[in-house]
């Protein structure tokens, strides 16, 4: 059994000292898979490198105690620590490509790690190896143990990581946000792969996510953190079941589905605390439905209630109980929105993008790559087309293309048609009359903000550029109203992006394509950077403003999820080509396409609705 | 009495330097995030102890940046109100140092000397004999120097000591009463410095304080009736030499890392952010720059400067103007060949940056890329040239020595600290030795780069969140109870 009790972590950094984890306990048992859920920030990660004993230079255990069995694992010396990282404990991360020693053939590294835990020696190490990779579903293991990393793609690499740590047969594994970096299709492979592969050995599995559909089907128990501790426990049926904390409740409202459509979804308001400050009360307080007065004054105990722990005091034995929410989700019946027609307001027809990849001493075009090979799609007037697909299928460089960004940069050949206007062939002023009516978002909201520009500047660059007829007063009322629009204060206008949290940067981003009036906005996986209650909040005022502007959105991202509740259309996208489109509850409900049915079928989902 | 102001290039430059140093100070006050990142610099004490150091040699720079020449006495023959100016310029700190410059000796002398270093035919008594003469100047004060020298020479240094450590002493309980508000009165405020508990590390402050308060003082005691540092061959004080010298190494390390910038940033950025063809021409450029030996083609570039000097005497008005030209040519001499590494640099970060959303945002509205490049790329490589400018300062000093050194550096006439180097060849090989000029060279010089580079060093860790992830601090501080 490995336990944890009453663990606290502190990092020193340039806001202060951080309490990462306040107070953390729970145990995990061999066999069992034991899911550790929360939004960024929440420490489930810095949970298992202080297990692991691999906290940063700056970060420190200062109470508690972990136990395997009968060892405490923060009073070993080094030396025997290293036994136990890899020998009890095996960990995976999240990034299959820097995890991998990129200059080491993949069955060395595998040789070392059962050498180093193992008695196996030589052959009998290599054959082993060669095991551990068949079982990991690797093809021809005895020809793959040979290669480097860079031969094998983000699946494979992250199937060989588990080779490495389960080859030494470890008692409990952590696996630390193990497919967030790859694609629907291969997430759902690893995560049946890791799943087999713990019921086999009968190790403890202890999952790190923050994605909560893939929680469902994978974990025994769920444990769900908020703010450096763990606010609520109970097996995985009973959580998605019948949540009990307030935020959980609020999270699983938060998800987007396709039973939500034309309804507001119930976003969280606010933002996770700073870690640095003192706590006098429930840490979710702030945030939450259900608030009373007591609630910030007294802060709540873990109270376990049969199998199921619950952090709140209106939930305690002979609490009140969570009575009416103050603030409920309005459902809002689907109003088709006034712009709203049928007629096609882009029309891309067989879009076809191409790379030069140069070579030689003169840096001569050797080749093309072709990112895009003839797509054609129409985005109606008002309305949201999602173009949907796994991760370089080339949705990103059509969206580019459409927003004119990658003109000098590649061969395009296609049209585009904005009413009736091929975008490709415009120059001068009728192009920038066009970059009015075609405007992008994009999915970092921390890359996407000039980091040396005040709000404000960032919002006026855009206006001043392609309307310069506007004066600076009309200027600043146009920009005011939309900084009402997104729901940021104005006073946000005076400061710096760093001054920002993600969601409220995004907030930033949507205001600086808003402020030329466009017609279509490109949205490049705007949420998929964001945790869930925030993504609610953008997909909200997303929805809002489609409503009340009649803009139109070209829709890029993998998340079925997001499509479904947003999207009208649906184009879905595989190598270059759009492999299937059509309205969303046609597509996604009755796909004829082989790839579309397997991309759905891997999708991770909620075991029951709430 | 009337005087001319004189400019000179490197004068005026130096003043436009003050006064962006000064504009930039202006803009860190009201910024906050700058303003937060420099507080970062100030409580390394490192950082702010060598800040205080360069502050004292950029003080005397200063001062050695007004010149001015002095009217002549009228002459017979004269016209009525014409007026004729010395030749010679001089500036505040020549003023403040006239007595010293004043001092003048035949030849060598040892620190602290009452008589010369080496014997020299005297005629005694109507018979010539050799020995060690007195000095002109060096303890002439002293009726019978055998005697009274040591004490004489211990006496003037404890009392400047103790009018150092007096004054070092006064600025403290300054601080301590300047900090009465945010400690609770002076006494606690005197207590939190001692214990090190103030925000800005005041305690390292206050003992850099003493120890150049101390230094001084036990100098300004001595300098006034004896060669502190010696004199050279030609009798001159070393003292004021190498305060001199500081003005020159200021302006070669400054000016010439000025003069890269222009070059670098505009090629820099140009390349990374059009690429291509433009990218091939400034990567050819620097690749062919950086393989030629840097010494050669400074030396062609400061030989060709010099015959055009030598062509045109009717450029200047005095013999300072036109050695001070020729610093000013070096300098850009060494901006020109200088250039390849922060290019290269900017360069690099340009790429990256060029890719990042903000400035495709910036392309879909349309943006001139011009525009784009002086407002969303040359505002975020701005930390890697400061960086790269404070810590290429030590470097164009101590290159500068080297120059100077092998000849094609600053003109003889001007001190500097590459000139008393090159000197010290000669006087280091002759016996008796004559150590005084190279040590107060070398020591001065030491403390200039040393100052430098941990200033740089502080300005690295604040501005570079990479440098501050990979110097984590080792001990973590206790978490504070509730």
């Amino acid at each position: 059994m490995l336990t944890i009790h009453n663990l606290k972590v502190t990092l020193d950094s340039e806001a202060g000292l951080v309490k990462a984890i306040d107070g953390l306990a729970l145990a995990i048992q061999r066999g069992e898979t034991f899911a550790l859920v929360g939004e960024s920030g929440c420490g489930k990660s810095m949970t298992a490198l202080a297990l692991m004993r691999l906290l940063p230079d700056n970060g420190q255990v200062t109470d508690g105690r972990v136990m395997i069995d009968a060892t405490d694992v923060l009073g070993l010396p080094e030396a025997q620590m290293r036994g136990v990282r890899g020998g009890r404990i095996g960990m995976i991360f999240q990034e299959p490509a820097t995890s991998l020693n990129p200059v080491m053939k993949v069955g060395d590294q595998i040789v070392e790690a059962i050498q180093a835990h193992t008695a196996l020696r030589g052959e009998a190490a290599r054959a082993k190896a060669v095991e551990w990779l068949r079982k990991v579903g690797i093809p021809e293991p005895e020809r793959r143990i040979n290669d480097y990393p860079f031969r094998m793609s983000g699946g494979q690499k992250q199937r060989v990581m588990i080779a490495m740590t389960l080859a030494s047969e470890p008692d409990y594994l952590i696996a630390d946000e193990p497919t967030t970096a790859l694609d629907v299709t291969i997430q759902k492979q690893i995560l049946d792969l890791l799943r087999d592969l713990q019921r086999e050995q009968g190790m403890g599995l202890l999952l790190i996510t923050h994605d909560l559909a893939v929680v469902s089907g994978m974990a025994h128990r769920v444990a769900l953190m908020y703010a450096g501790q763990i606010i609520e426990v109970a097996t995985a049926e009973a959580f998605f079941a019948s949540p009990q904390h307030p935020y959980a409740r609020a999270l699983l409202q938060a998800l987007p589905d396709a039973d939500r459509r034309g309804q507001a979804l119930a976003a969280i308001a606010g933002t996770v605390p700073p870690l640095t400050m003192q706590f006098s009360g429930c840490r979710f307080a702030p945030r939450c439905a259900f608030v009373q007065p007591q609630c910030h004054s007294t802060p709540p105990a873990l109270v376990s209630d049969g199998d199921r722990q619950v952090r709140c005091l209106l939930l305690q034995p002979g609490g009140p109980g969570l009575g009416v929410a103050a603030q409920q989700a309005v459902p809002v019946t689907p109003t088709a929105t006034s712009a709203a027609t049928d007629a096609a307001l882009l029309d891309v027809q067989d879009l076809r993008v191409r790379f030069p990849i140069r070579g030689g001493v003169l840096q001569r075009v050797r080749a093309h790559f072709d990112a895009v090979g003839g797509v054609s799609f129409q985005v109606p007037a008002g309305r949201t087309l999602a173009l949907v697909g796994e991760s370089g299928c080339g949705k990103t460089t059509t969206g580019k293309a459409v927003v004119q960004l990658l003109r000098r940069v590649a061969t395009i050949s296609g049209r585009a048609l904005l009413e009736g206007q091929n975008l490709f062939d415009l120059q001068g002023e009728p192009l920038r009359r066009a970059r009015r009516d075609v405007q992008i978002i994009f999915q970092d909201p921390f890359a996407s903000l000039n980091p040396r520009m005040r709000v404000f500047d960032i919002l006026e660059e855009g206006l001043a550029a392609l309307q310069p007829d506007t004066t600076p007063a009309d200027r600043r009322q146009r920009i005011e109203r939309i900084t009402d629009q997104v729901g940021l204060r104005r006073e946000a206008l005076e400061r710096w992006p760093h001054e920002f949290s993600g969601g409220q940067r995004q907030r930033i981003a949507i205001a600086r394509a808003l402020a030329v009036s466009p017609k279509l906005i490109v949205c490049d996986e705007p949420t998929s950077a964001l945790d869930v209650s925030v993504q609610a909040q953008i997909l909200n005022l997303l929805r809002e403003l489609q409503r009340e502007l009649g803009v139109s959105y070209l829709f890029i991202t993998h998340n079925i999820g997001v499509v479904e509740y947003i999207a009208d259309v649906v184009a879905v996208m595989q190598a270059g080509r759009i492999v299937e489109q059509g309205s969303t509850a046609d597509v996604l409900q009755r796909p004829r396409h082989a790839y579309t049915q397997t991309l759905l079928a891997a999708v991770p989902r909620l075991a029951q609705a709430v | 009495m009337s005087f001319k102001y004189v400019l000179l290039w490197t004068d005026a430059a130096l003043w436009v330097l003050f006064a962006a140093l000064a504009i930039y100070a202006v803009r860190i006050v009201r910024h906050p995030q700058l303003r937060a990142t420099w507080t970062k610099v100030l409580r390394d004490p490192a950082a702010l102890c060598s800040a205080m150091v360069l502050l004292l040699f950029l003080v005397i720079t200063a001062l050695d940046c007004v010149h001015f020449r002095r009217a002549l006495p009228p002459t017979a023959g004269q016209a009525a109100g014409q007026v004729y100016f010395d030749t010679r310029a001089e500036s505040l700190l020549d003023l403040a140092l006239s007595r010293q410059i004043g001092m003048r000796e035949t030849t060598y002398s040892a620190p602290l000397a009452y008589q010369a270093y080496t014997k020299q035919p005297v005629e005694r008594d109507g018979q010539v004999v050799r020995e060690l003469p007195r000095l002109l100047h060096g303890g002439a004060h002293l009726k019978n120097p055998a005697q009274d020298w040591s004490a004489d020479v211990r006496g003037r240094s404890i009392g400047g000591a103790v009018l150092g450590l007096a004054l070092a002493a006064l600025c403290s309980v300054a601080a301590a009463w300047l900090l009465r508000h945010s400690h609770g009165g002076t006494r606690q405020a005197w207590r939190d410095i001692a214990a090190d508990r103030t925000h800005l590390p005041v305690r390292a402050v206050l003992l850099m304080l003493t120890v150049i308060c101390v230094l001084g003082g036990v100098v300004a005691a001595l300098m006034g009736h004896y060669h502190v540092f010696g004199t050279d061959r030609t009798g001159n004080d070393v003292l004021v030499q190498t305060l001199k010298s500081v003005r020159t190494a200021f302006v070669i390390g400054s000016l010439s890392t000025l003069a890269t910038l222009p070059i670098a940033i505009t090629l820099g950025i140009l390349a990374g952010y059009f690429r291509g063809w433009v990218d091939e021409v400034v990567q050819y450029l620097y690749t062919t720059l950086s393989s030629v030996p840097s010494v050669l083609l400074i030396a062609a570039c400061v030989l060709m400067v010099q015959v055009g000097l030598d062509k045109h005497p009717e450029w200047f008005e005095t013999g300072v103007e036109r050695s001070d030209l020729k610093v000013f040519m070096l300098c850009a001499i060494l901006g020109l060949t200088g250039w390849a590494t922060l290019c290269r640099l900017v360069r690099a970060e340009t790429l990256k940056l060029r890719e990042l959303d903000f400035v495709q945002a910036a392309t879909a509205f349309g943006i001139s890329p011009a525009r784009i490049m002086a407002r969303h790329i040359l505002p975020n490589v701005v930390h890697l040239v400061l960086i790269t400018t404070v810590l290429s300062f030590s470097d164009l000093i101590l290159y500068e020595a080297v120059l100077t050194y092998v000849g094609v550096g600053v003109d003889p006439s001007t001190s500097s600290f590459g000139g008393m180097i090159n000197l010290a060849r000669y006087e280091m090989s002759r016996d008796p030795v004559v150590w005084w000029s190279f040590i107060s060279a070398f020591g001065f010089m030491v403390a200039l780069v040393l100052a430098a580079n941990l200033f740089a060093d502080g300005v690295r860790d604040a501005f570079d969140p990479r440098s501050r992830a990979l110097r984590p601090r080792l001990i973590p501080r206790k978490a504070v109870g509730p």
